[in-house]
């Protein structure tokens, strides 16, 4: 069971999707804090792409909702140059693919200028985008590119895998006064969940353990962690008990969460939907290696996406990520009795 | 957070920021000659001496000197409050101090000392103070202008009256940022100034070969705000045009493009020899100097006449002196700066 959910108060908790936590997380904040405001391209009222800004419009109105022509990097940069006058951006990226348009904004202006300046500014600034494959969309709309900003300091990046994580992530980066990354599968959005009513907080750097077992680490993020607990289901028909481990942010990345649950299973498994080549995975299975090598039995697995760019074709798209049975097997080569 | 609402509680403050009392000497439409002078002749000798410090490698790295192009940022700042923005360039110290930054810390940051403007970790190209309404000298050639547009958002949603001149230069008009930032900006209304200093180069591409017009600022009428040419050497002319841009911008009129015209007399860095360009070029740019305009001016107004003149250069030499037996004094930074600021609040390993 989850150690958040667990603290949470039974009451008030009803299922919701994934896309109505996050614009409830937006609308609930955006009454809290008046330096709140939301950009980004079709975010009024068309209500975002994928519903994450639905509603917003219509109560908080057009100057703190703003519809923006097509131009990432100078929403990215405004965003920045509104974040260290005082004012909580929020600026939404239709497709993650569109984040390398405004890439020189993100890493060398939003991730850069308290460091550069000293720590005299804060760049309090929110920028949700929606990653990964699934809608036929091709190369240039179905990329998980994590990697990317996990690699610079002065980013924080979050990937929620469930209704109640997109919500309470979400009130967290709001209300961080860094930069943060919020990356948002695609088919996540639709799928629903239990979520409190109530404003509630996830922490950044405190990873979720969504299933406990003995044999296996899994560590999964995003959606690859509803399909890792579906694996684990599998196996466990086979005895094989697996721990799923979500970091739910990677920076920070809880990483002592992440090295007892191998410390007690001995295996490590990990699942992302981002290409294995430099893929995120490398650096969690380089902390095993490096903090508790003693203590693995079998190798380290990566099931990762293969090393291709998304093609069109839904065949070629499917097999260019992991699936649950991509999960099961490397999962059944490390536990061998 | 904590600049932003200083800022807002006192936006309905007025006067040059460089003016501690004025001079007197003003023209019809208020602008105070001395005070621009004086401007002009602190960030020259400023420059200056950091061309000889860099020589000498008392300052290691790079720098981008502002030499000829003092009277932009003089006249910009001069028409703007303590409380309004400015958003700056790689080439950045002039903007700095005619905003009102502190020459003692910005020397300190030059030569990469704890007590600088970013404690050292940030050098010529980063030099900002926040509280000034100066938010950063910028690496990133355009990297200036979203912020621009941010601040001057921000500045329209906070309902104060500020607001952001954003510099950038002929090398910069044509980033693909300074585009989308301008469209953004004149497609909301925002109260920003797009302050164009064509200095003729960029590193070595002459802006002719850059661009097939001639006027940057023809193309305020590609994103529907005002634009105007403007003598980048004349610094009353740039105060003035400033002025109606900032009028404009106050009264909801939305952005302007000012393109300043003028040549920066030393090399793209100070660490960069050449390119060589055509010394009648070069020649005939010198003979435009600001100051020296100013300077003829007042002296036919008999506003000024060479003991003040020269009083005006001795100070402005005293004052650089001083902000390098500062800098030359103060400790280097310790390890620990490496770690802080990042994140606010912590240190993320």
């Amino acid at each position: 069971m989850s150690t958040a959910q667990a603290a949470r108060p039974a009451s008030g908790i009803r299922e919701i999707t994934y896309a109505e936590a996050i614009a409830e997380a937006l609308r609930t904040e955006m009454r809290l804090d008046p330096r709140l405001f939301v950009m980004g391209e079709d975010v009024g009222a068309f209500g975002g792409l994928f519903g994450g800004t639905k509603g917003l419009l219509d109560e908080f109105g057009p100057e703190r909702v703003r519809d923006t022509p097509i131009s990432e990097a100078a929403l990215v940069g405004a965003g920045v140059g509104a974040a260290i006058t005082g004012m909580h951006p929020m600026v939404e990226i239709q497709f993650m693919d569109f984040t390398a348009c405004a890439m020189d904004q993100i890493v060398n202006q939003a991730a850069k200028i308290r460091f550069m300046l000293g720590g005299k500014a804060q760049v309090p600034l929110v920028i949700r985008t929606p990653y990964g494959t699934g809608l036929k969309l091709a190369s240039q709309h179905s990329q998980s590119l994590e990697a990317w900003f996990a690699h610079v300091p002065g980013l924080l990046v979050a990937m929620p895998s469930t209704p109640a994580d997109a919500k309470g992530l979400l009130v967290t980066a709001l209300r961080d006064p860094n930069p943060v990354i919020v990356l948002e599968h695609k088919l996540l959005y639709p799928t629903r969940g239990p979520v409190p009513e109530e404003q509630f907080t996830v922490p950044f750097g405190q990873a979720d353990v969504k299933r406990t077992g003995a044999d296996v680490t899994i560590v999964a993020t995003g959606l690859m962690v509803s399909k890792s607990l579906a694996a684990a289901d599998r196996l466990a028909a086979d005895g094989i008990q697996a721990e799923v481990v979500d970091p739910r942010t990677l920076v920070p990345l809880d990483k002592a969460t992440i090295i007892a649950s191998v410390k007690k299973t001995g295996r490590l498994v990990i699942v992302h939907e981002a290409v294995k080549r430099g893929g995120f995975g490398g650096e969690v299975a380089s902390v095993i290696a490096e903090e508790a090598f003693d203590y693995l039995d079998a190798p380290i697995k990566r099931v990762a996406g293969r090393n291709v760019p998304i093609a069109f074709n839904e065949v070629l798209e499917k097999k260019a990520v992991p699936d649950l049975e991509d999960i099961v097997a490397a999962v059944r080569s490390l536990v061998r009795e | 957070m904590a600049a932003g609402k200083r800022a807002a509680a006192s936006a309905k403050q007025t006067g040059l920021p460089i003016a501690s009392g004025g001079s007197g000497v003003t023209t019809p439409d208020g602008a105070d000659r001395i005070v621009l002078l004086t401007m002009m002749i602190r960030i020259r000798t400023f420059e200056m001496k950091l061309a000889e410090l860099v020589r000498n490698l008392v300052i290691k790295g790079t720098m981008h000197p502002y030499v000829g192009q003092e009277a932009v940022a003089t006249g910009v700042c001069a028409a703007l409050r303590p409380v309004d923005y400015i958003a700056s360039t790689h080439r950045g110290h002039g903007h700095a101090l005619a905003k009102g930054a502190d020459m003692k810390r910005m020397m300190a940051e030059l030569l990469g000392k704890h007590t600088g403007y970013c404690k050292g970790k940030g050098g010529s190209m980063h030099i900002a103070d926040l509280d000034l309404g100066m938010l950063g000298c910028n690496g990133i050639v355009g990297g200036g202008m979203g912020i621009t547009a941010g601040a001057a958002l921000s500045a329209k949603l906070r309902g104060t009256d500020q607001v952001c001149a954003g510099f950038f230069g002929d090398g910069g008009a044509n980033a693909g940022i300074t585009h989308e930032s301008m469209n953004l900006a004149a497609a909301w209304r925002l109260p920003a100034i797009f302050v164009c200093e064509n200095n003729q180069y960029a590193l070595s591409m002459p802006h002719a070969n850059a661009v097939a017009m001639t006027d940057i600022a023809a193309r305020a009428a590609g994103y529907g705000m005002a634009g105007e040419v403007v003598d980048g050497n004349d610094v009353l002319s740039v105060w003035a045009a400033t002025r109606r841009a900032v009028e404009r911008a106050r009264a909801g009129g939305g952005p302007t493009l000012l393109e300043c015209k003028t040549y920066r007399w030393l090399q793209h860095s100070l660490r960069v020899k050449g390119p060589d360009r055509p010394a009648e070029e070069e020649a005939s740019w010198r003979a435009r100097c600001p100051i020296d305009r100013l300077r003829k001016q007042l002296s036919a107004d008999r506003q000024l006449d060479e003991a003040r003149f020269a009083a005006i250069e001795a100070a402005a030499t005293h004052e650089v002196e001083e902000s390098v037996a500062f800098a030359l004094a103060s400790p280097e930074p310790p390890l620990e700066e490496m770690e802080l600021d990042i994140y606010a609040g912590r240190f993320i390993e």
